[in-house]
Parts: C-alpha cells; sequence; structure tokens
C-alpha cells in the first residue's frame, strides 16, 4: 500500500489506447484540479436528518472538494450512511425520513424544484457495501443507465462498456462473457462492475458507503487501489469504518460522533492532521482506538 | 413423525400415478377398438355413429385456454406491478383484496355470469353469443388472479437493494421496473403463468356454459366450440361402450397436455439455471 500523497503523483496505472469518447478514459491524475487548492463542489450547510422522531444528524456544515478523497469515519450509527445518501436524496426513498437544511452541489440546491432528482443522482455515482449487480448480464448492467441517458446506439453502449470496465480493471476478466449474468462474478468483481457502472454516466462525484467492507482482503485491496486511482477526476466521498483505508486514500476526514442522541460533525480536516494531530479529544481518542 | 410425512407425501404421489392408471385403463378398450388415427382422421364426433373425431374439441381447448393466456398475461402482470410499485399503500391493499376476491369466486358463478351478461352482449355484436369469445373472456378472468397474485409475491421478493441501486443511477421508476425488477422476478412470474395455463385447459363447468359446445374447429371467435373438458362433462352421465371408453381417451388427452405444459416449464427452468 501506498501513502496518500505518492497517490496524487502516479498516474493511473491502466491508460487506455484512443478508443471510444476519450471523456471516458481516466487520465493521468495531474489531469485533475489540484487539492491543495481546495475548491468547494459539495456545500452543505445546517443539515439535519430525521427518521419519523429519531434524529440521526444534527446539523452538519460541511464543505466537500473537488477532485478529492473524502473519508467519512466515526462508529457505527453515528450517521455517516445517512449525510451520504443525502447527497444524492436516496433519502427521499426512506420513507419518514426529513431533512432539513441546505445542500449545493456545484451550486446548485438539491432540494430547489428546479433540481430533477433523477438528473441529480446520474452526475452522482453511487457505490454501496454490498455490490448490488442487477440480475442481468454484465453488459446489460452498464447499459441500463446509458439507456435511461437516451445513449442507445449499439455502437456508444459498446464503447463505453469497454471504457468503464478498462477504468475497473475489469475488461480483461470479462470480455469474453459479457453476455454472462453479473451474478456469476465474485464479490471483488461485482463491486469493480457497480463501480464501472456508476462510472458509466461521467458522473462529477462518486458516494461510496463502506466499498471494501464486504470484500476479502485481496479485492478490498483491489478496490482500494481503484479508488485511489480515481482521485482528480471524481470528487469521492467515501464511508469507511477501517481507518487505516481512510489514512492511505483519502485527502480529507470527517469525524462524526454520536452525541446527545443524534449523529455530529467533530471535526474535519486534511485526513494527515485529523490522524497525526486531532483538534478534538474525541477524534483523538478515536483515531487512536481508545474509544469507538 | 418421519414415516408419517413419508407416508402423506407415498399416498400423495401413489394417488397421481393411481389417477393416470385408471385413465389408461378406461381409455385401453377405446385405444384397442377404435385406432388412434380415427381419433385424429374420423369424419366427426359422433359416437351413436362410432366416429370419434377428437382434434376439434382439442383446437376448441386450445384456442380457449391461449386466447385466455393472451388477455390474462399483461393485464395480470400489469396489475402486479400496479400494485407493487405505483399504487398507494392503501390503494395496493385494496386493489390486491379485489383480487384475491376474484380468485375465491367459484368456477359455477363465473360461469353463470358469462351465460347471462356476456353471452347476450356478445349475441348483440354477433350470434349466437355463446362462443369461443365468451370462453375467453370468462376464462381470463378466472385466470387472472394467478398470474397477478404470483406476479406480485415475486416482485415482493425482488431485493430492495436492487431498486436502491437502480434510483442511485438516475433510473426511472419505469427503466427500472423493465431493467430491474421484471428481470429478477421473472422465474416467479413464468410459474404462475403455468399454473394459469393449466387451470385455463382444465376448466370445464364456466367453459361449458359460455360456449355453446358445438363440435367444430373455430373459423371465427364468434364460432361456438366444445372444450375436452366440456365434452366430458357433457356426454359422461350417459356413454357407454367405446363411446364411454373415448371419453376417458379425451381425459387422457387433457392430462397429457397439462403434463406436457409442466415438462416445457421444467425445460425452461433448467435452461435458465445451466
Amino acid at each position: 500500500m501506498h501513502g496518500g500523497s505518492e497517490q496524487l503523483r502516479r498516474p493511473a496505472s491502466e491508460k487506455t489506447p484512443g478508443k471510444g469518447d476519450g471523456a471516458y478514459t481516466l487520465g493521468p491524475m495531474q489531469a485533475g484540479p489540484v487539492c491543495c487548492d481546495p475548491q468547494p463542489l459539495i456545500q452543505v450547510d445546517n443539515l439535519s436528518l430525521r427518521y419519523g422522531a429519531k434524529t440521526a444528524l444534527d446539523n452538519v456544515t460541511l464543505d466537500i472538494y473537488r477532485g478529492c478523497i473524502t473519508a467519512l469515519i466515526g462508529p457505527s450509527g453515528c450517521g455517516k450512511t445517512s449525510f451520504l445518501s443525502s447527497i444524492n436524496r436516496l433519502t427521499d426513498l426512506i420513507p419518514g425520513c426529513r431533512t432539513t437544511g441546505r445542500i449545493r452541489v456545484d451550486g446548485c440546491d438539491i432540494h430547489e424544484s428546479a433540481c430533477d432528482v433523477q438528473a441529480l443522482r446520474q452526475r452522482i455515482g453511487m457505490v454501496f457495501q454490498k455490490p448490488t449487480p442487477f440480475p442481468v448480464s454484465i453488459s446489460r448492467n452498464i447499459e441500463l443507465p446509458l439507456h435511461e441517458r437516451g445513449i442507445k446506439r449499439r455502437a456508444d453502449t459498446a464503447a463505453i462498456i469497454e471504457q468503464v470496465l478498462r477504468d475497473v480493471g475489469l475488461w480483461d476478466e470479462v470480455r469474453d462473457r459479457l453476455h454472462a449474468s453479473a451474478l456469476s462474478l465474485s464479490g471483488g468483481q461485482q463491486q469493480r462492475l457497480c463501480i464501472a457502472r456508476a462510472l458509466a454516466l461521467n458522473p462529477q462525484i462518486l458516494l461510496m458507503d463502506e466499498p471494501c467492507s464486504a470484500l476479502d482482503p485481496i479485492a478490498s485491496g483491489i478496490v482500494e487501489d481503484l479508488i485511489g486511482q480515481l482521485r482528480g477526476r471524481y470528487t469521492i466521498v467515501i464511508v469507511t469504518h477501517n481507518l487505516a483505508q481512510a489514512r492511505r486514500i483519502a485527502n480529507y476526514a470527517a469525524f462524526f460522533w454520536v452525541g446527545g442522541h443524534a449523529g455530529r460533525l467533530v471535526e474535519f480536516g486534511h485526513c494527515r492532521q485529523i490522524f497525526e494531530s486531532p483538534a478534538h479529544e474525541l477524534t483523538a481518542a478515536y483515531v487512536n482506538g481508545v474509544r469507538g | 413423525m418421519l414415516w408419517l410425512l413419508c407416508g402423506a407425501a407415498g399416498i400423495a404421489a401413489a394417488l397421481v400415478l393411481l389417477i393416470l392408471l385408471f385413465l389408461s385403463a378406461e381409455s385401453w378398450p377405446a385405444l384397442r377398438h377404435i385406432s388412434i388415427g380415427r381419433f385424429l382422421n374420423d369424419p366427426s364426433w359422433n359416437p351413436g355413429e362410432s366416429m370419434y373425431k377428437l382434434t376439434p374439441m382439442l383446437s376448441g381447448t386450445l384456442y380457449a385456454a391461449g386466447g385466455a393466456l393472451l388477455l390474462a398475461i399483461p393485464l395480470g402482470i400489469a396489475s402486479a406491478l400496479f400494485i407493487a410499485y405505483y399504487a398507494s399503500p392503501r390503494g395496493a391493499g385494496i386493489y390486491r383484496h379485489l383480487i384475491e376476491l376474484l380468485a375465491g369466486i367459484p368456477s359455477v358463478v363465473y360461469g353463470f355470469w358469462g351465460l347471462t351478461t356476456l353471452v347476450p352482449l356478445i349475441n348483440q355484436l354477433h350470434p349466437p353469443g355463446a362462443s369461443l369469445l365468451a370462453g375467453i373472456l370468462v376464462l381470463t378472468l378466472m385466470i387472472l388472479p394467478t398470474i397477478a397474485l404470483t406476479a406480485h409475491a415475486s416482485l415482493l421478493s425482488v431485493p430492495p437493494d436492487y431498486l436502491r441501486g437502480a434510483a442511485a443511477l438516475g433510473i426511472s421508476r419505469w427503466g427500472m421496473i423493465r431493467g430491474v425488477a421484471l428481470p429478477a422476478a421473472k422465474t416467479g412470474i413464468a410459474a404462475g403463468i403455468i399454473l394459469a395455463a393449466g387451470r385455463a385447459i382444465g376448466e370445464t363447468m364456466a367453459v361449458l356454459m359460455v360456449t355453446g359446445n358445438v363440435v367444430q374447429h373455430a373459423a371465427s371467435l364468434f364460432d361456438p366450440i366444445r372444450t375436452l373438458a366440456a365434452n366430458i362433462a357433457l356426454e359422461m352421465p350417459y356413454a357407454m361402450g367405446d363411446h364411454r371408453a373415448a371419453l376417458f381417451v379425451s381425459g387422457l388427452t387433457l392430462m397429457l397436455l397439462v403434463m406436457m405444459l409442466w415438462s416445457v416449464a421444467a425445460q425452461l427452468g433448467r435452461n435458465r439455471d445451466g
């Protein structure tokens, strides 16, 4: 494994020879905006979230920077996943879930009526803890969101499918069986397919909810390296319980804690600062394994 | 306990075999006296003059069941999708109860309703009214609940992860249904369709009451037909000798038809797994 700063300068390990739409190629990491000049892409102001009478998140204010990897860390039940799914309004699907506060993505308020939730979710890819490939063929998994977007020409979809599968390093493993069921893949391959599926829409943002925790250590390592390579091209917000992983891949870290029966944001800062010189004693206790 | 279960299972299996054996034994005189070719090639079905053509009734059975499936499959699946994904929880509950009620109506009541309401209506459109069309419509109503309820049950068993994953990709509800939910539920839906087809082929009373029971190949939807099952019910009370045995051949044919359906279904299931 490698340290975060080295990762920043390292070019993508697999550059794809000029096939398909260039927009879908992973460029070298330098191509992305530089993390040390942070521009906020997601601005969360005073976000509170309730499930019925239970408050899951209390008054969170946080900026997430373009092109960087931001890790959300903290104990279970402190609202990290709720925070993540309110960014693409997936919380709308949960009956009884109410959010207050403002979330702006690229300056645009996602709760305003002008914001089309379907278009929002096409701009924000999401990867879940448990790999969720649809029970259809590998290629069909990627075609579905493309068709929804209106990309229907066979040549176009084939090019994008190859591109995103190359981007996640799955192409050589599945090129001969694109029409086989996606459920025939191993857990790690399924998770990479889910990442490829999210990348197919060329999103700005990737939300990842513990993407490695359901995988074995080797598959987990592969997916982690992949996430590192996506830095710069995408703005990534990742929930992880694996502090070592957060330390390896993240530029920024946000520490959540349960205080007064609701999740709160305790501290946000550069990943190194959070882990090496935390300002808050709870953070220090958590990252040193004393509490949590 | 094990013995009890084995015994019960054994009795059930033995009953099926006994029925098959009984049908074959009772059909045997007809199969021996009247060659199989005559069931296909005789000029007509007229047991009084030793004519035993079964094909018009076979076609009647297949037309009625096929037509009903053609209508009930899309209606049933659409109902299931409505309950599962579009209706409000309250509306879905009410609608589902209505369909369950439909499933519980005895077939003779369907026949009665068909005879007094549907047949006169069709008669106004095109006499005589008692027709293949009436049979298809009554059968559609009877098998619709089977298809709708099994399809709904298999849609409910689609993991919510799929739906959440589809929503996170910005896929619309209809896109999710077509691309994810239906493919995930297709085995259960297919099983419901096979069950419904079996019922449509074997249904006797309601069909007998509305189809006119004329032994002929239907040339149009408005022609009366007779199905194999109706044939048995109509003639068994007075049939004797070869005639009686020929009716058992009708029954045997019906049973073979249903068995063929099941084996096709089993084959499809195997291909899917393989």
